[in-house]
């Protein structure tokens, strides 16, 4: 099992790649890849149980991206835990490639496909009813954007996993407060956001979801409290490790061009001494 | 000819006796469980009923997470809602993701009657029609209904099934055969040829009775799969036949009507033909029999169409 400085150095490399595979494409989700991918990290590197080899195992861990459209950074994930091999990230959007916009089936690794919003945690909840009549020991993880949240089938789905107790379910938010309109809040609030959840039956905790320490930490407890589903309220910054994307709207899905792409890189890369140097000492 | 039960009371019955013996095959409902005639259903078998209340987008998603995991899976929900509401899953999470979940679309067409357009289903086999990968079958009697249940079961991809509620004469003798995709021609004739889905193909089937005192034959064929349209057979009928009239509980366009024109126009084939469906209107308000007579979907409006058709004077 890797480190948390393994991961955190795994970040960085992971958010390389996203721009890369964004600028060549000329076409992605900038932002909201950069202020989910930590999480991605954690589950797949530390917390699902599932491998290439198992993909297709009854009892495997199941992950669905139910905000889809950060879908560059679930393939970067994929590839590097060899799903598929990483030179087929290069074919993104491409005419006749598997790697298209959104996460589909197509793609080794991926559950089922997905994009429009607020669909994920409907299927999640079928999946771990499942796991539960068939006293499975799989959890399922599902990954919400913040935005995302308006949709009212978020909330149908919400009902029925605390009715029937799905403590199996592992929710996460990404809260970058962010959505392509601007501020969540001024957009249509969501606060108090925690309070909603555990009033729709959650157990729920909050963490810096650009964190790797804090991350590995919530999901270690999971299941927080018998017989109710598990939020986790990931707080990010959407555009995250790179200053002058970070909480600025327009990168929502804004294409790099070569002196933000040769920019970005310079701060990552700096990131990364910074990180190496604080390991040595 | 004799009468049967609702289709309803058919596919609850035949999935209890299924599911009583695999204990993989669930229902999914949305507060339906009583208008689907389910509650002895989850009586009994309380462990594969799931509820979901009245939430149709949920009741798509969470068949699909089931069935994903190998679940034997039946959405059940009133027609109206399942593919208006739930048509945004309908569309991802079954019929893109290729999840074998069955929706079964209950009190269908106009079954609903003076309950109104809120809980008419008009429009279902247009906007799934246009959907890739999702079969659509309206069976028109208890062994249709049967056979299908018993057909979908294991088929590896998204089916939707609508019946209606009123009790449907028995159509067809004990040994014909069903499948999927593949129509039924219940009588053979040369002058007229009916090509009707659901509880229309009864109307039809009496058309065609009426029409035989006349001395004119007709072919009344049960195209209780809608997608994919048995070409084959209603070839056939074109060929064999002076005109063609389609019958559905549907709105005239985007159904079975402008499938089987689009299918015989792009073959090269012109005859007398008339779509018989519910107009693009507001519907005419009372019970499912009196809206069907309105619109001539009845004996008499039938055969009157076909007289028209082959331009013959009522005897
Ligand atoms: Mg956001």
């Amino acid at each position: 099992m890797l480190s948390e400085h393994e991961l955190s150095l795994k970040s960085i490399e992971y958010r390389k790649t996203i721009l890369r595979i964004i600028k060549q494409a000329k076409a992605g989700h900038t932002g909201g890849s950069l202020s989910c991918v930590d999480i991605l990290n954690v589950l797949y590197n530390q917390v699902l149980r599932v491998s290439p080899e198992t993909f297709h195992h009854p009892e495997r861990d199941r992950y669905i991206q139910s905000k889809g459209h950060s879908v560059e950074a679930l393939y970067t994930v994929l590839a590097d835990r060899g799903f598929f091999p990483c030179q087929a990230l290069d074919t993104l959007c491409r005419h006749q490639s598997h790697l298209i916009g959104h996460p589909t089936r197509k793609v080794n690794g991926i559950e089922l496909n997905s994009g429009a919003l607020g669909h994920g945690l409907s299927i999640g909840v079928g999946m771990a009813l499942a796991g539960k009549m068939d006293h499975l020991p799989y959890r399922v993880y599902v990954l919400l954007g913040d935005g995302e949240l308006a949709e009212g089938s978020c909330w149908e789905a919400s009902m029925t996993a605390a009715h029937y107790g799905l403590d199996n379910l592992v929710a996460i938010v990404d809260r970058n407060r962010l959505q392509i309109t601007g501020n969540t809040e001024t957009v249509n609030p969501l606060e108090p956001l925690a309070a909603k959840f555990s009033a729709f039956g959650y157990a729920v905790r909050s963490v810096d979801g650009n964190d790797i320490h804090e991350l590995v930490n919530a999901f270690g407890q999971v299941p927080f409290e018998q017989g109710k589903p598990n939020l986790i309220i990931a707080r990010t910054i959407k555009g995250k490790g790179v200053s002058f994307m970070e909480n600025n709207v327009t990168w929502h899905h804004h294409v790099p061009t070569d002196s933000e792409y040769a920019a970005a890189l310079c701060e990552l890369d700096a990131a990364r001494a910074r990180l190496q140097e604080a390991a040595w000492s | 000819m004799e009468l049967g039960r609702p289709n309803l009371d058919e596919f609850a019955s035949t999935l209890f006796a299924l599911a009583q013996h695999d204990r993989n095959i669930l229902v999914v409902t949305s507060d339906s469980r009583g208008s689907g005639k389910l509650t002895p259903f989850g009586l009994q078998l309380p462990d594969q009923l799931v509820e979901v209340g009245i939430a149709e987008q949920n009741l798509v998603g969470v068949a699909a997470g089931l069935a994903s995991t190998g679940k034997r899976v039946f959405a059940v929900s009133p027609a109206c809602f399942l593919t208006a509401r739930g048509l945004e899953q309908i569309k991802n999470d079954l019929a893109y993701s290729d999840i074998p979940a069955k929706i079964i679309g209950i009190s269908a067409g106009v079954s609903y009657g003076a309950l109104g357009s809120t809980h008419h289903s008009l429009h279902d086999f247009a906007v799934l029609r246009a959907i890739h990968n999702i079969t659509i079958i309206a069976p028109a009697d208890n062994f249709e209904t049967r056979s299908t249940i018993q057909a979908i079961l294991d088929y590896p991809h998204p089916v939707y099934v609508r019946f209606g509620k009123a009790p449907q004469y028995h159509l067809h003798p004990p040994d014909t055969r069903f499948e999927i995709g593949k129509a039924i021609t219940i009588t053979g004739g040369h002058d007229v040829c009916f090509v009707a889905c659901g509880e229309t193909v009864s109307m039809a089937y009496a058309a065609s009775q009426v029409l035989a005192a006349e001395g004119l034959t007709c072919r009344v064929i049960s195209m209780h799969t809608v997608k994919p349209l048995d070409v084959e057979t209603l070839v056939l009928a074109a060929q064999e036949t002076k005109a063609l009239i389609t019958v559905e509980e549907h709105s005239v366009h985007g159904g079975l009507g402008e499938a089987c024109a689009s299918a015989l126009l792009e073959r090269g084939f012109c005859l007398p033909f008339k779509i018989t469906g519910i107009p693009d209107e507001y519907t005419v308000t009372g019970s499912q029999a009196e809206i069907f007579n309105d619109y001539g979907i009845s004996p008499e409006g039938l055969a009157a169409t076909a007289r028209q058709l082959l331009q013959r004077q009522p005897t």
